[in-house]
């Protein structure tokens, strides 16, 4: 018995630390400054699953798509208790949008097995879309329940979970398969294990097609599997760039110019003459 | 004519959502600019008289499914009821509120009719795309913070038929409301199938916005500057005898001195008042993206060099406690 999980984790530049360096002048982004790190919400997606892991049994797989430096990511769930990583990875994903992007991953989903229950971060910091994990959801035809803060409870036949919505909190139970995206509220991560760190820091990617678990007979993972297009049998023009609708015009950063503020003085006087030119303006009442 | 533009009406206990609102005033405008006529999309259960207030806002048609099963909102009914009314009437663009329901189903929808989806819009305008040589003309553009707010993108779904995009609450002003103009609802004849309830709501818990940050007409602001009992409380006196409300830095929500349903930003509210008052803010990028559009910013710094006083329209520099005790003095004294 017990489940099969899967987590769809991504690596993304570390948008939350940006810093003088990482805009150039142009305008765009200096990636090379920025730090790559675990998308926050997908490690909270992770802790999620683990935890189901533990109440019930069974196995989680982790998937990301992304350059192959991305396997870190895959890598630090194994640190903390995955069972299996899939790196999908080929330059003709590049460029995706969240519609490309779902599209690649629910390939390599279909292509990995059957999952019970399948966890995504609500959003990824680069994009902050949120998008990714009810089009997947659409793509594998799966019921979902999104801004998860609390799993209230698991068993091997329905899970009962804490919504955030608009107007307060949604308590909604529903049975599997099903999709969750999960918000920073739910959990606090765990760290990574010491033993798994030693047991698992060398482990390499390997171009390996079968869904069948990477694990020798006494049941350590042996490698990380790296997938392209053809092994999960994507249809290329609606992968990367090609499959993405949406286009980018323009991209501006932020910079501030001076504009025509009035100092005012920090004396009674001026002050009230404020006060009195807000009140003038009917600005206040 | 050509193909419409259309909103998907959120309602919560049968009433329509202000973003929903918000974004028929806006939509009215984008719609005038293409010559073409706004519509809506509404899912739920006796709405009928709700819905008359679409008219008011210059929606000019509804198409309405009215299902009892539909009542409260689902993720695979709601999305399948609203791709099939798209599906139907195939406008040219799509507009939800960038809410927890609208961020739900807008992507199942996406992914379903393969069109283009851009997240969380701040601000959308008709305009010309070139890719490749080839132009596009009166294309939805869609505008939005990207890479933590270090960016601003203009993100164009050149082919995509319709350009769907969702629209954060408190950006697009509601336009005052004419009780003579009408909508057509259109009563649009579906049942959801039974295998798309595979969820089901045990509980819902409302909880009751104490602070309402987006109606406020005059926000006063604590930054750390103002992080200590002392402070807070003359930034709430100040609000208080101005008739506003008060607003906190992330920082300050974190610190736990005020709640989170105060707090104004990128990962807070958007706001826009008559009148914002920064106190003790410094202005990071993620602060000024909820408040910027404000009309009149008031900074009040001890740093002469914070970055609020790129954006404010008066500053002052001095200390918050000082200025703040000025500046309820002054109010008091005018009346
Ligand atoms: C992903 C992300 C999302 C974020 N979202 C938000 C958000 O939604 N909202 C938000 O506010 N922030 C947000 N932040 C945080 C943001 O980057 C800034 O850290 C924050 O806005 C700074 O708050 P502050 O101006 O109150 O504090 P500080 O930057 O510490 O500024 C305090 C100011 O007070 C002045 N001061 C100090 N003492 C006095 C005094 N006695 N009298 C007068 N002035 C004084 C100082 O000169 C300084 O300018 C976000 C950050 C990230 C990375
Ligand atoms: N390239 C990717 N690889 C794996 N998972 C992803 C990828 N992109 C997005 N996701 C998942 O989808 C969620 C939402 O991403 P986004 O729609 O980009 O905000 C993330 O938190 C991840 O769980």
């Amino acid at each position: 018995m017990g489940l099969n999980i899967l987590v769809t984790v991504k690596q993304v530049p570390d948008t939350h630390n940006i810093k003088g360096d990482t805009m150039k002048e142009d305008g765009t982004v200096n990636r090379a400054a920025l730090n790559a790190i675990f998308n926050p919400e997908d490690m909270n997606a992770l802790e999620e699953g683990l935890k189901i892991k533990e109440t019930l049994g069974g196995r989680l797989s982790v998937l990301t798509m992304g350059p192959p430096r991305a396997v870190e990511v895959l890598k630090d769930s194994i640190f903390r208790g995955a069972d299996e990583g899939v790196l999908l990875s080929d330059k003709r994903f590049a460029g995706a949008d969240t519609l490309a992007t779902s599209y690649a991953l629910q390939a390599a989903i279909r292509k990995m097995g059957q999952f019970d229950i399948i966890l995504s971060g609500r959003q990824a910091i680069d994009g902050d879309t949120a998008q990714v994990g009810p089009q997947i959801a659409e793509k594998l035809g799966l019921n979902q329940l999104t801004f998860v803060s609390e799993v209230v409870e698991v068993t091997n036949s329905f899970i009962t979970v804490k919504r955030s919505i608009e107007n307060g909190i949604e308590i909604v139970k529903a049975g599997y398969p099903v999709l969750l995206t999960v918000t920073d509220e739910a959990n606090e991560p765990r760290p990574a294990s010491v033993k798994k760190v030693m047991a698992y820091k060398n482990l390499t990617t390997k171009k390996d097609p079968s869904p069948a678990p990477a694990v020798n007979d006494k049941g350590v993972i042996t490698h990380i599997k790296e997938w392209d297009a053809d092994t999960i049998g994507a249809d290329v023009s609606l992968c990367g760039l090609s499959g993405s609708p949406t286009k980018v015009k323009e991209i501006e950063s932020v910079v501030l110019t001076a504009g025509d503020t009035k100092m005012v003085g920090a004396d009674k006087e001026a002050i009230d003459a404020l006060i009195h030119e807000l009140t003038e303006e009917y600005i206040i009442g | 004519m050509a193909n419409g533009l259309m909103v998907f009406i959120e309602q919560f206990e049968g009433k329509i959502a202000n973003v929903s609102l918000e974004l028929i005033s806006k939509g009215r405008e984008l719609a005038d600019q293409l010559g073409v006529s706004l519509e809506a999309a509404a899912v739920g259960y006796e709405m009928e008289e709700e819905l008359k207030l679409l008219g008011h806002y210059g929606c000019d048609k509804v198409y309405y499914i009215d299902n009892e099963e539909l009542e409260f909102f689902l993720s695979l009914p709601y999305a399948d009821a609203v791709s099939h009314i798209i599906k139907k009437y195939a406008p040219q663009i799509v507009l939800f509120g960038a809410t927890t329901t609208g961020r739900d189903i807008a992507p199942r929808i996406a992914s379903e009719l393969r069109c283009g989806l851009t997240a969380d819009c701040t601000d959308l305008q008709i305009g010309e795309f070139t890719l490749k040589g080839e132009t596009y003309k009166d294309k939805l553009l869609q505008i939005r913070p990207a890479f933590g707010g270090n960016i601003i993108a203009t993100i164009v779904s050149p082919d995509s038929m319709p350009s769907m995009a969702t629209v954060r609450s408190g950006v697009m002003k509601m336009v005052n409301p004419d009780k003579n103009k009408k909508v057509e609802i259109v009563e649009e004849a579906y049942t959801p199938k039974d295998d798309l309830f595979l969820s089901e709501i045990l509980e819902v818990i409302k909880i009751e916005k104490s602070v309402d940050l987006t109606s406020a007409r005059i926000i006063v602001s604590a930054g750390m500057g103002a992080a200590n009992p002392d402070s807070i409380k003359l930034v709430a006196e100040l609000a208080s005898v101005l008739g506003g409300v008060v607003g906190a830095s992330r920082p300050v929500v974190d610190s736990g001195l005020l709640k989170k349903e105060h707090q104004v930003g990128q990962t807070g509210t958007t706001v826009r008042p008559n009148l914002y008052i920064a106190c003790g803010i410094s202005g990071q990028i993620q602060h000024r993206a909820g408040m910027n559009e404000s009309k009149r910013i008031i900074a009040i710094n001890n740093d002469p060099e914070a970055p609020i006083f790129n954006i404010a329209h008066y500053g002052i520099v001095g200390d918050i406690n000082d200025i703040l005790t000025k500046m309820i003095a002054a109010y008091k004294n005018k009346v």
